[in-house]
């Protein structure tokens, strides 16, 4: 995978985000960290060392919290989403996001929950939602599932369905990268397996950035992993690489098992 | 689980607490049967329904009564109160939670509990000396002389602008329920989950999007049930409608003329029922108000359960 010439798609530089007085990432100098277009880049550590801070700080969800506040810059295709007059609902619409526990809406349809971000950009003509809708779960390997019940409640499904329907809602925008936190961590095994899946297959189309706590899945599934360990970034490489020759004692503690 | 109870002191308050909570059970109830039981000799007399829809209430001629005014009164004057207040109260409700800087938001909900904790009567004395004055010279009189020269028609539909009448004491309850209403939009607003608004942030939602996609689907309920308790207690409302409302239970009502409700009658005329007919009206009145109270409240408990369960079945 290495040797593929890979460019790279978004990136932070000098990251920091603090909640009030306490550095919630950055600690030791701002997190510098690329991620590569159409890669998988999983976002590894124990509970609370940052790596979803981190990741919230990719499409400026920090924005919503009033103590927090991002330091540094994050590029996407080389433009800094946080320079003055970027407005933060175009990158979400740009940097899409599945969060841990499944949130599809329950008082709206499947259907309705898949495209109601279509919705948002205006997207009102039946045709095109109808095919969009049918991509989108097509593409979170839903389709199969829901395809004779479209118009029932989303609230109707399983919980791993529902991770897949906020997958499908997240990916009928057509984002370039797709923020993951810790998507499989509320799901029984057949569900988790069948997201991993999805990933090889989204990989194609989208950049994702996963945060795991699961390092075999982080393992399994990407392309290249970033150690967290209390707000500081600590290594960051090719999977392969780091979860054989980790260059800093800490991450091989950390993946042989001695701690978190 | 048995023996953690077992112990004489366990008992004894257990014991205590079931006593307690009987007695409010038995409190309503004993409540409901006096207010039926004094108010037996009118409702024998003329039959419940004839006495709810009786348009005739003179203790002293005919010695007829029939609540329907006062049911028709109370009706127009909640109902109408909780139209003018519910989407004032649910806007103050949406800027406090979602729009307003943590400061505001808390000065906001301060003064909507203040609102809350204001006693009727000084509502209604403000209505008396200021509101009432002030909508009769700036408000009413002016439509008034507008209408008799462009559209007479109207006129009878207006009535005297007198400034104390149904339109008055409309106003008055309206601001004097607004607090309840967004008390518990407030409350339902804040139940919804974190993760459902992120969600939607996520999506590329703007501020109203989130709204409308995330947060009012789910608030929903525990807003209707707010409209519900506000419109509770602007049907049992007293004091401050019976100091602004003009007494009146000629029908039919007109804008600015006066009127009654179900609680201004009794709070006027119980002082001067010697007869024990008037008297056994006035209590009847009191328990069809009883009747209607427990309607609304309990729809309202229903509402808020189901609203409840679908936040939990999200969670």
């Amino acid at each position: 995978m290495v040797q593929e010439a890979v460019d790279v798609h978004m990136e932070s530089r000098n990251l920091v985000v603090r909640y009030g007085n306490r550095v919630g990432v950055g600690v030791g100098g701002g997190v510098s960290l690329p991620l590569y277009r159409h890669r998988i880049t999983a976002l590894i550590g124990p509970s609370g060392c940052g790596k979803t801070t981190f990741l919230r700080a990719l499409n400026r969800m920090h924005d919503l919290t009033p103590t927090a506040r991002v330091e540094g810059e994050v590029l996407l295709d080389g433009e800094n989403i946080y320079a003055p007059g970027v407005d933060p609902v175009l990158v979400r619409r740009r940097v899409g996001m599945v969060f841990q526990k499944p949130t599809a809406f329950p008082t709206m349809s499947i259907y309705d929950n898949v495209a109601a971000g279509l919705k948002l950009v205006g997207i009102r003509d039946r045709k095109r939602l109808d095919e969009a809708v049918e991509r989108a779960l097509k593409g979170a390997a839903l389709w199969d599932e829901v395809k004779d019940r479209l118009r029932a409640p989303a609230s109707g499904l399983s919980g791993g369905q529902q991770q897949r329907l906020t997958i499908a809602r997240a990916l009928a925008v057509e984002p370039e990268v797709l923020l993951m936190d810790e998507p499989t961590a509320s799901l029984d095994p057949i569900s988790t397996q069948a997201i991993e899946d999805l990933l090889l297959t989204l990989k194609e189309q989208v950049t994702v950035v996963i945060v795991t706590h699961n390092m075999q899945q982080a393992a399994r599934v990407s392309d290249f992993t970033a150690f967290f360990l209390n707000g500081e970034m600590v290594e960051f490489g090719p999977t392969e690489l780091l979860f054989t020759k980790p260059k800093d004692p800490r991450t091989e503690a950390y993946i042989s098992g001695r701690f978190g | 689980m048995r023996r953690l109870y077992s112990h004489f002191g366990d008992r004894l308050f257990a014991f205590f607490l079931l006593l307690l909570a009987l007695g409010v059970v038995a409190l309503a109830l004993l409540m409901a049967y006096e207010l039926y039981r004094g108010g037996s000799l009118a409702l024998g007399r003329f039959g419940l329904l004839g006495f709810a829809l009786g348009r005739e209430w003179d203790p002293v001629v005919q010695k007829a009564f029939g609540a329907w005014p006062y049911i028709l009164g109370t009706f127009i004057v909640s109902f109408s109160a909780l139209f003018l207040s519910f989407f004032p109260a649910l806007a103050a409700a949406i800027f406090a939670a979602e729009y307003a800087p943590r400061w505001l938001a808390q000065i906001i909900n301060f003064l909507l509990d203040l609102m809350a904790a204001v006693p009727s009567v000084v509502y209604g004395l403000w209505g008396i000396f200021v509101l009432a004055p002030w909508l009769r010279d700036k408000v009413q009189l002016p439509l008034y002389m507008w209408a008799a020269e462009h559209l007479p028609g109207l006129l009878p539909l207006l009535g005297v602008p007198t400034g104390y009448g149904l339109m008055t004491a409309v106003l008055i309850l309206a601001s004097m329920i607004v607090p309840y209403t967004a008390a518990l939009a407030r409350d339902a607003i804040a139940l919804v989950p974190k993760e459902h608004r992120e969600a939607a942030y996520a999506l590329g939602a703007t501020r109203w999007e989130v709204m409308r996609l995330a947060i009012l689907p789910l608030a929903r309920g525990g807003i209707i049930a707010g409209a519900f308790l506000a419109l509770a207690r602007a049907v049992g409302e007293t004091m401050a409608v019976t100091m602004v409302i003009g007494n009146s239970h000629k029908l039919p009502y007109t804008l600015f003329g006066g009127a009654a409700t179900m609680p201004s009658v009794i709070a006027n005329e119980f002082t001067e029922a010697v007869e024990d007919l008037h008297l056994s009206a006035l209590i009847a009145v009191g328990f069809l108000l009883f009747l209607v109270s427990m309607l609304v409240n309990s729809t309202a408990a229903y509402v808020l359960r189901r609203q409840e369960r679908l936040v939990k079945g999200v969670l």
